[in-house]
């Protein structure tokens, strides 16, 4: 498999074969969180800046971990220390941060779109960690490589997706990712937080939260994300947990064998009850675990992609 | 220039190296106690599987059987096409342990030192022995094999190919020229 | 003044029923005569053969940022851009820095472009002071120091009370309203068409519904006041529709659209193409398509650029955060002609939008090549091809979605009052 990609800028660059390629190679540097002694030489000598205009201690966090297992130096920049606050473009700040040569740069955005700008003016490789409401592809890979994980596969599985999906990158690239991977995707929320042809990127729309879950192998709840929105959305939290809340009660639609899902930083008692948070069918904390071998997989595949042709 | 390819080892030779180089990790170590077979893939875990095999009719003995991958060893990230990895799998702590390091074709040395680091990465071994089938000379570090199944004196543009079975059973080596 | 003697053109004047090809003589500055084989000793003779010679075009709708923002644009850089495309007026929007709400900038912008501009200037004034949306402008000094017309373009006037008064006061000193149409309530932050597009890139989307909203109330408005209200820049079926039966109706009531609105649709904003980011928003397929329809059916009156200058300062950062326009002078010609081309709208057609109908619509000269009229004509190369390119851009600004099009058709010729502002034909 020759994989031909220079930057990571979101699922919809990649097809089937090298989706399982990067999952594959994420299998290998899983073993590697689980030694005594968690760090192999890969990236030894490459710097690798983590850029975070938004916070996000989780993701950060994970590129952080994965980039020091693989020896690479990581150097974090956030929002509030850049130079952003002080009124420089998003081109300047690049352009600086090129000029002390980094092997990656990963990531985070408030704007859709930004790690395609980055990537366009920069010459070294560029990993998404999110742009506004537009990709989040290492998400979507951690969230794929979990799902295989618990289910040995993933073509053919059904997978509902519950939630605010107009504000989610998160369920824009899982969309793409699953179904490439064969998935039957279903979406459920509030029709105020459903976008227009979302259909159209390969899913279908649940007419309820009962039938998106009713038989589901994958139950993903996204966040309720607060800040994102006004109050035109839903009326309360509350009315919001009793129709599209996940709980012991409607995850029994599922099948019995399901797994629940969430990308965190979980709202409990919002979008999600603790009793499921907390229940046997949970790999929420497997997906935090495996983000970190993914990562460590997009870095290596980024440096390595060093000298090929650009995308 | 046409490929030119000559078999400088059968089914059979194989094999016959494959059983002395047993023979000698035997002798050397006075028997299988603390030793580990570790193969690099891909080639050499099949032949350190081999080597399980011989060892365990010889001794009665079933030596623990590793393989490793030496990928993210590698000192050549970015100038490589394919970015390929496998899995190393090693279910059994090599603290102290004496191991057999097995590979198919030993050139620059470059793979043993990746491997080597590898294997270090994973626990202290007591020591690191070395398992070839073939030494084609060339070596770029200073690496000597302990166990040697043909020397093979070849050209730097030569290539030297195990070919293994479906099974993953070694049925020949050739010199490709 | 020399004298011009274009030959073997064909003349295309719609206002007088004209379309043959033969010769127009200018004589100090004026269309002296319309003949075949005319002879004049004392004139420059320009061979128009194959060549279109048309009334000057007038683009109603134009940013030309001076005073404030001269960094994108001014009043010289700005109308030898108009002149480049061929356009031999233009009304400028009274979005500047300070804003055209008195007569004291009113003033500058006229005088400046006739001491040092390559085209005819007529400001609008804004509707209202400040743009604030709060109390109307001095609308009956700014007409008479030479406002043609009033809007507060680029914002919409949220107060339907307000509307209404300033289409009865404007009516009383016989200038239109050019409205621009949108609910702000509905942009709710959009920044593209809301559709499968915008849902795709994960940008904010502007729903059709935010101008048709604004395009109903104001043409009740028009029905309620009589006045005359032009819709600036349809870019929507649904506005398009409600214009053609307001117009069924017998209402006061005209529109414009854009060549990009004629030509894009939203999917020219993947790759975050900042240069395709405008208000209105490029729309879907449909409603481009609806725009076509209009331009046909003489529901559309107008094409006007909106040709908004900026600077790389402003686009070329994060989709979200670029500014809102293109230029459009130096292409709205060609991007016509392929309309021409496609066989939807012919060539006297694309004279009435681009010179008869906004003179009338905005009450100033030009649109005409009659006899003793002032010599504002342009002449079009309707065949000649060429690489829209940054270099070429006469424009203090390259905001344009079009840059590296190919495209075929261009003014040659562009003559103001019987001076020549524009020579492509000898260069």
């Amino acid at each position: 498999m020759n994989f031909q990609h220079r930057h990571v800028l979101g699922i919809k660059q990649f097809n089937a074969t090298e989706l399982n390629f990067i999952l594959d190679t994420a299998e290998s540097f899983k073993e590697i969180n689980t030694r005594k002694i968690k760090k192999v030489p890969t990236l030894r000598g490459k710097t690798i800046i983590n850029l975070f205009f938004e916070a996000s201690t989780r993701t950060r966090t994970s590129f952080e971990i994965a980039g020091k297992r693989l020896s690479a130096d990581t150097v974090n920049i956030s929002g509030s220390s850049s130079s952003v606050v002080k009124g420089e473009t998003l081109e300047d700040t690049a352009r600086n941060i090129e000029a002390m040569h980094p092997d990656i740069i990963v990531m985070r955005h408030g704007a859709s779109g930004a790690a395609d700008y980055l990537a366009k003016r920069m010459s070294c490789a560029v990993v998404n960690a999110g742009d506004g409401t537009h990709e989040h592809p290492s998400q979507a890979l951690l969230d794929s490589f979990t799902i295989r994980q618990h289910k040995g596969k993933i073509a053919g599985l059904k997978v509902a997706i519950v939630g605010d999906i107009t504000h989610s990158r998160v369920v824009r690239s899982n969309i793409d990712c699953l179904n490439k991977l064969g998935a039957d995707v279903w979406l459920s929320g509030p029709k105020t937080m459903l976008p227009p042809g979302i259909e159209r990127l390969g899913c279908k729309l649940a007419p309820s939260l009962a039938a998106a879950i009713t038989d589901a192998d994958v139950v993903m709840m996204l966040r309720i994300q607060r800040e994102r929105q006004g109050k035109t959305l839903i009326p309360s939290l509350r009315e919001y947990s009793r129709y599209f809340g996940l709980n012991e009660f409607n995850l029994k639609l599922a099948r019995p064998d399901a797994i629940v899902m969430h990308p965190g930083p979980m709202n409990r008692g919002v979008e999600i009850s603790s009793a499921v948070a907390d229940g046997p069918q949970n790999v929420i904390l497997d997906q935090v675990e495996n983000g970190v071998a993914v990562r460590m997989a997009l870095l290596y595949l980024a440096a390595g992609g060093e000298n090929l042709v650009e995308d | 220039m046409a490929i030119e390819t000559t078999e400088i080892l059968d089914r059979s030779s194989v094999q016959r190296a494959l059983t002395r180089i047993a023979h000698e990790i035997l002798e050397h170590n006075k028997g299988t106690e603390n030793l580990v077979l570790i193969g690099i893939r891909t080639g050499g875990d099949y032949l350190a599987a081999q080597l399980q095999k011989i060892i365990a009719e010889i001794e009665g003995d079933k030596v623990p059987l590793g393989t490793i991958d030496i990928t993210m060893y590698r000192d050549d990230l970015g100038s490589r096409s394919d970015l390929a990895m496998g899995q190393t799998d090693i279910r059994f702590p090599l603290g102290d342990r004496k191991v057999i390091l097995v590979d198919d074709v030993l050139f620059t040395g470059r793979t043993i030192r990746a491997a080597m680091d590898a294997l270090i990465d994973l626990g202290r071994p007591r020591n690191i022995q070395l398992a070839i089938l073939v030494d084609r000379g060339h070596r770029e570090l200073p690496i000597r094999p302990d166990y040697i199944g043909r020397n093979l004196p070849t050209a730097r543009n030569e290539q030297i190919e195990v070919e293994f079975n479906d099974q993953h059973i070694p049925v020949g080596v050739s010199l490709i020229k | 003044m020399r004298n011009i003697l274009i030959k073997n053109g064909r003349v295309i004047d719609p206002a007088n029923k004209l379309d043959k090809t033969c010769d127009l003589l200018i004589e100090e500055g004026r269309v002296a005569k319309i003949g075949t084989a005319l002879e004049n000793d004392n004139a420059e003779v320009i061979d128009a053969t194959g060549l279109l010679v048309v009334p000057g075009l007038i683009d109603m709708h134009v940013h030309l940022r001076d005073p404030g923002f001269e960094y994108k644009e001014d009043i010289i850089s700005g109308t030898a851009a108009a002149a480049a495309g061929g356009v031999t007026s233009l009304a400028c929007m009274p979005n500047t820095q300070p804003i055209v709400d008195n007569l004291a900038v009113c003033r500058y912008i006229i005088s400046k472009a006739q001491e040092q501009g390559s085209a005819n200037v007529f400001p609008i004034g804004s509707i209202t002071k400040g743009l604030k949306g709060e109390t109307l402008s001095e609308m009956g000094e700014l007409k008479d120091g030479g406002c043609v017309a009033f809007s507060d373009d680029g914002l919409p006037v949220v107060s339907s009370e307000l509307m209404r008064r300033a289409l009865e006061y404007a009516d009383t000193f016989g200038a239109p309203i050019i409205s621009h149409a949108e609910d702000l309530s509905l942009v709710a932050g959009g920044v593209m068409n809301e559709g499968p597009v915008s849902t795709e890139l994960g940008l904010k989307g502007i729903p059709w519904v935010a101008e048709d909203a604004m395009t109903a109330r104001d043409i009740m408005l028009a029905e309620l006041t009589g006045g005359h209200m032009h819709m600036a820049h349809v870019s929507t079926r649904g506005s398009i529709e409600m214009v053609r039966q307001a117009k069924a109706r017998g209402l006061r009531v005209s529109c414009e659209a854009t060549p990009h609105h004629f030509s894009l649709t939203d999917e020219a904003v993947r790759g975050y193409n900042t240069n395709a980011k405008m208000n209105p928003p490029l729309r879907s397929e449909d409603d481009r398509l609806a725009i076509q329809e209009g331009l046909q059916d003489g529901t559309i009156d107008a094409i006007a650029t909106d040709h908004a200058p900026h600077s790389s300062v402003e686009k070329k950062v994060e989709f979200d955060l670029a500014a809102n326009g293109i230029i459009g002078l130096e292409t709205s010609v060609p991007l016509t002609l392929e309309l021409v081309r496609a066989g939807l709208i012919s060539e006297t057609r694309m004279v009435e939008l681009m010179s008869v109908n906004p003179a009338k619509i905005l009450g100033v000269s030009g649109g005409s090549l009659a006899e003793g009229q002032i010599a504002d004509l342009t002449v079009i190369d309707p065949d000649v091809t060429f690489t829209y390119s940054k270099e070429a851009v006469v424009s203090n600004s390259h905001n344009s979605p079009f840059l590296d099009r190919k495209m075929q058709g261009r003014a040659v010729l562009t003559i103001v009052d019987g001076s020549v502002v524009y020579d492509g034909l000898t260069s």
